[in-house]
């Protein structure tokens, strides 16, 4: 059994529905081929069942603590980590000479999903990490890429992305941290900020804090926002790990879930302040972090994605292998009992969890290869129409794994049934660990806000028009395909509506009338989700078609078949969701608006 | 001193094995291989002898279908030099691998021939003494540390008793077992430098040897499924119940 991604399912994304081996034709993928992709896949896959599967319960059971010292955590994440410093994922994605293979990020992040869905929280440190070193590698200057860049590929530092305060979190423009320019560059900053996931440890020979902080100078608001490097121990122009620098870890949160991840309120600047390095120019902080963030929110949902997968898998195998109960037609008592995969309600949840994580697994896979032809696309104009692209489907690659891959954890636990409550078996801790995939790098509420009230009217709704000619592209090739025309008819009309919703919200918000539009993105963000996740059900669906048509390998047909199943299911169970959706969109509801403070 | 490292391609040790349906072998379709556990053990061996600056070269060799090619490739991600793939598409034997594997021994001329103990599909644990025997080498089986001197390698084996430690002349075949260390993982810069390395393509008519099988499969089975037992409530009882079954 597969425990982390059914590698079959895997490959059917990466290579059938993706064509993952046509990135080899941009010159800077030229020596790779599917062999290497794919060795480096089973190396991932080996090293996160080896390494990073085995402690995620105990990481678990014994969070990291703070002696008010210093951070304690089991031995066996730093030993992961080393491993996985050791095999070169850190800088995978990166060119040969900087140490890397210049593997697509399409790749990259397929392995990343193999070591989130082995043990999210010790993976969140390199995670985090890559995300600071890609941010640093575009708008870090050349001495900073040498001093904090190229060790953190190394794996010798780790990255932080410092953004929320106590009091500002979803709202930046509040944020109170100062940084006072002290001559030769280098700044004294001065702030609390909260949240800072792997903010502490000793894991690395030190940590390099990318933190959001205002100049003495700056304009009110995200306009007055730079952003900083600050390492926890001080770094020489030599790039030598010297004292600590004045950043002291005031406590860690106690959460949830992912609780071998290290989170913190940091203090910055207690004694005589934190010694920083400005990036880039002064006030300019905010769209750098998004510079990241954007890939980031992608890296959010994939993981999302892989907790549900893992749950998924779980919950499949103990259905095959649990006896409980008969079938309506044996009336015998004394029969033998059924695997509970026989019964009915419990095929609808392994459904519903399949048609929601594969779902996902090819949105998130989706928008990993568009970045790579974004990154490999000289064309300006043809780069321009990926940005666009990428930009909507964003939120929506964000927000819908973690609600219904969330969802798939919570029937994961329900197909176990009390032992699924319970600690002894995984899916509990799935469940609490991907509680928080709705919650950070931007709330799904900021999601839908940024969706509805950005992305799909920005331009005239050009991102939104995009999208659509996207999703009619593909609705025009399953035409005549009569296998798939269950979801392919139901798409098309959800399509429709869609589309007409989202002018209609245009109207009202162009009219005056914002927050009526606003009070109801998080439907609108949950209906646009569906419409999307239809949509690459009917890529896959077509794909299956074909293979079938074509005759496929001795084993393959199930999994096919299998495919064109989940995409009927899709169109008859998911897609009437969409459809309550857009009756709530339709109907222009306040009454979440208009009830008075006093009345709740 | 040139080490020759004979792999083979295996179902992939965290599958679950299934009969096929009609009871002739196990499943194959659409199933996971990778290279058997005790030959990555091997090729670390080796890998790490040339890192220690006794080896000079390092062969991988497999004989299986075209497939195994992604086999040697890891060998040569984890470290090996370059490889020899004998294809070979049905099921293969101990002794046939043993007739091809002496044939590539009489051009290699390898100073040493490390393999795994044993071949996890099989479990037949054949390979490495027929392939000594065949070649009137001296053999250390079931090797957990190898330390080669002068002409010579010392290897201790894991015997019933404990620890065995025994001198070979050179050259010579040896098996490693699980404890003889802990296999590296390809790591993403040698897969790439990997690709870059040799892969002779061969078959068996190019060494002569007949491959034909000399044992025939008559029926594959699920291992019956064991019984529920029975607790009882002291040392008397369980010797009456082993006496009632037969057992004493």
């Amino acid at each position: 059994m597969d425990r982390i991604v059914n590698r079959r399912d895997l490959a059917f994304q990466l290579y059938e529905v993706l064509d993952a081996e046509a990135l080899t034709s941009y010159p800077r993928f030229a020596d790779h081929g599917r062999d290497t992709f794919d060795a480096v896949i089973d190396t991932a896959e080996r090293l996160a069942l080896d390494k990073f599967a085995p402690h995620a319960a105990k990481a678990d059971a014994e969070e990291p603590r703070f002696d008010g010292q210093r951070v304690h955590m089991i031995p066996e994440i730093g030993q992961a980590l080393d491993a996985y410093v050791a095999a070169g994922f850190m800088a995978a994605h990166r060119d040969e000479a900087d140490g890397g293979m210049a593997l697509p990020w399409t790749i990259a992040q397929a392995c990343a999903a193999l070591f989130t869905g082995a043990n999210a929280s010790t993976t969140a440190y390199p995670f985090l990490t890559i995300a600071a070193a890609n941010l640093l590698s575009v708008h870090g200057n050349r001495d900073q890429r040498s001093r904090y860049l190229q060790p953190m590929l190394e794996g010798r530092f780790f990255g932080t992305m410092c953004l929320s305060e106590p009091q500002a979190g979803s709202s930046l423009g509040d944020i109170r941290t100062r940084a006072e320019p002290m001559g030769a560059g280098r700044y004294r900053l001065k702030g609390a900020k909260m949240w800072i996931s792997g903010g502490d440890h000793e894991l690395s020979e030190t940590i390099v804090h990318l933190v959001l902080a205002r100049l003495p100078d700056a304009p009110p608001g995200v306009k007055g926002i730079s952003l900083f490097i600050v390492p926890k121990h001080h770094v020489d122009d030599a790039g030598q790990v010297g004292a600590r620098n004045d950043v002291a870890l005031a406590g860690l949160n106690h959460k949830m879930g992912y609780r071998g991840t290290t989170n913190c309120l940091l203090n910055f600047g207690e004694r005589d302040g934190a010694v920083g390095e400005l990036v880039g120019e002064p006030h300019k902080g905010l769209s750098y972090m998004f510079h990241m963030m954007n890939e980031a929110r992608v890296g959010v949902g994939l993981g999302a994605t892989m907790m549900g997968y893992a749950g998924y898998l779980y919950s499949l195998d103990y259905a095959r292998n649990r006896p409980q109960g008969r079938r309506p037609d044996q009336k015998d008592p004394a029969s033998p009992p059924v695997a509970i995969i026989e019964h009915a309600d419990v095929r609808r949840m392994l459904m519903q969890q399949k048609v929601y994580v594969e779902g996902a697994l090819a949105l998130t896979l989706h928008c990993a290869r568009l970045i790579d032809q974004r990154d490999q696309t000289e064309d300006a104009e043809a780069r321009a129409a990926l940005v666009r692209l990428l930009d909507i489907l964003t939120p929506i690659a964000k927000a819908w794994p973690s609600e219904y891959c969330l969802d798939a954890n919570r029937l994961a636990i329900q197909v176990l049934g009390g032992y699924g409550y319970t600690r002894d078996y995984p899916v509990e801790r799935l469940y609490r660990d991907n509680r928080l995939n709705p919650i950070h790098e931007g709330t799904n509420g900021i999601q839908g806000l940024d969706l509805l009230g950005r992305k799909a009217m920005i331009d005239g709704g050009a991102a939104f028009k995009a999208l659509m000619a996207e999703i009619e592209a593909t609705l025009a090739a399953a035409e005549a395909v009569h296998a798939v025309a269950p979801l392919r008819n139901a798409l098309a009309r959800l399509a429709r509506r869609a589309a007409l919703i989202t002018a209609d919200l245009g109207r009202l918000a162009a009219g005056g009338d914002v927050a009526t539009a606003l009070a109801n993105s998080t439907p609108y963000l949950d209906m646009m989700g569906h419409t999307v996740i239809g949509w690459m059900w009917l890529r896959q669906a077509l794909v299956a078609a074909a293979a079938l048509d074509a005759g496929p390998a001795a084993g393959d047909r199930a999994f096919y078949e299998g495919k064109l199943a989940a995409a009927r299911f899709f169109a008859a169970q998911e897609i009437p969701r969409a459809d309550a959706q857009a009756a709530i969109l339709e109907s222009h509801d306040r009454s979440a608006l208009d009830i008075d403070d006093a009345g709740f | 001193m040139k080490v020759l490292v004979p792999v083979k391609r295996v179902v992939d040790y965290n599958v679950k094995v299934r009969v096929k349906a009609d009871n002739s072998g196990v499943e194959l379709a659409n199933v996971k291989m990778s290279m058997n556990p005790f030959d990555e053990i091997a090729v670390e061996e080796a890998v790490r002898l040339k890192e220690a600056g006794t080896a000079t070269e390092v062969v991988v060799v497999s004989i299986g279908p075209k497939q195994a090619q992604e086999t040697i490739r890891t060998g040569l991600a984890m470290g090996g030099d370059r490889g020899i793939l004998v294809e070979y598409d049905a099921e293969t034997e101990p002794l046939a691998v043993a007739k091809l594997l002496k044939a590539i021994a009489a051009e290699e001329n390898p100073d040493l021939v490390v393999l795994g103990k044993q071949a996890i599909d099989d479990d037949c644990s054949q390979t490495g003494q027929m392939l000594a025997q065949l070649l009137g080498w001296s053999q250390g089986t079931f090797a957990s540390k190898v330390t080669p001197g002068d002409g010579t390698v010392d290897v201790t084996r894991e015997i019933d008793g404990g620890l065995e430690t025994i001198q070979l002349k050179m050259p010579a075949v040896v098996t490693a077992d699980l404890r003889l260390n802990e296999p590296r993982y390809a790591s993403l810069p040698n897969i790439m430098k990997a690709k870059k390395k040799e892969i002779a393509m061969k078959t068996p008519a190019d060494y002569g040897v007949d491959m034909t099988p000399r044992l025939s499969t008559e029926r594959v089975e699920e291992p019956p499924e064991r019984q529920a037992g029975v607790m009882v409530e002291s040392v008397s009882d369980l010797v009456a119940a082993l006496k009632e079954k037969g057992a004493l």
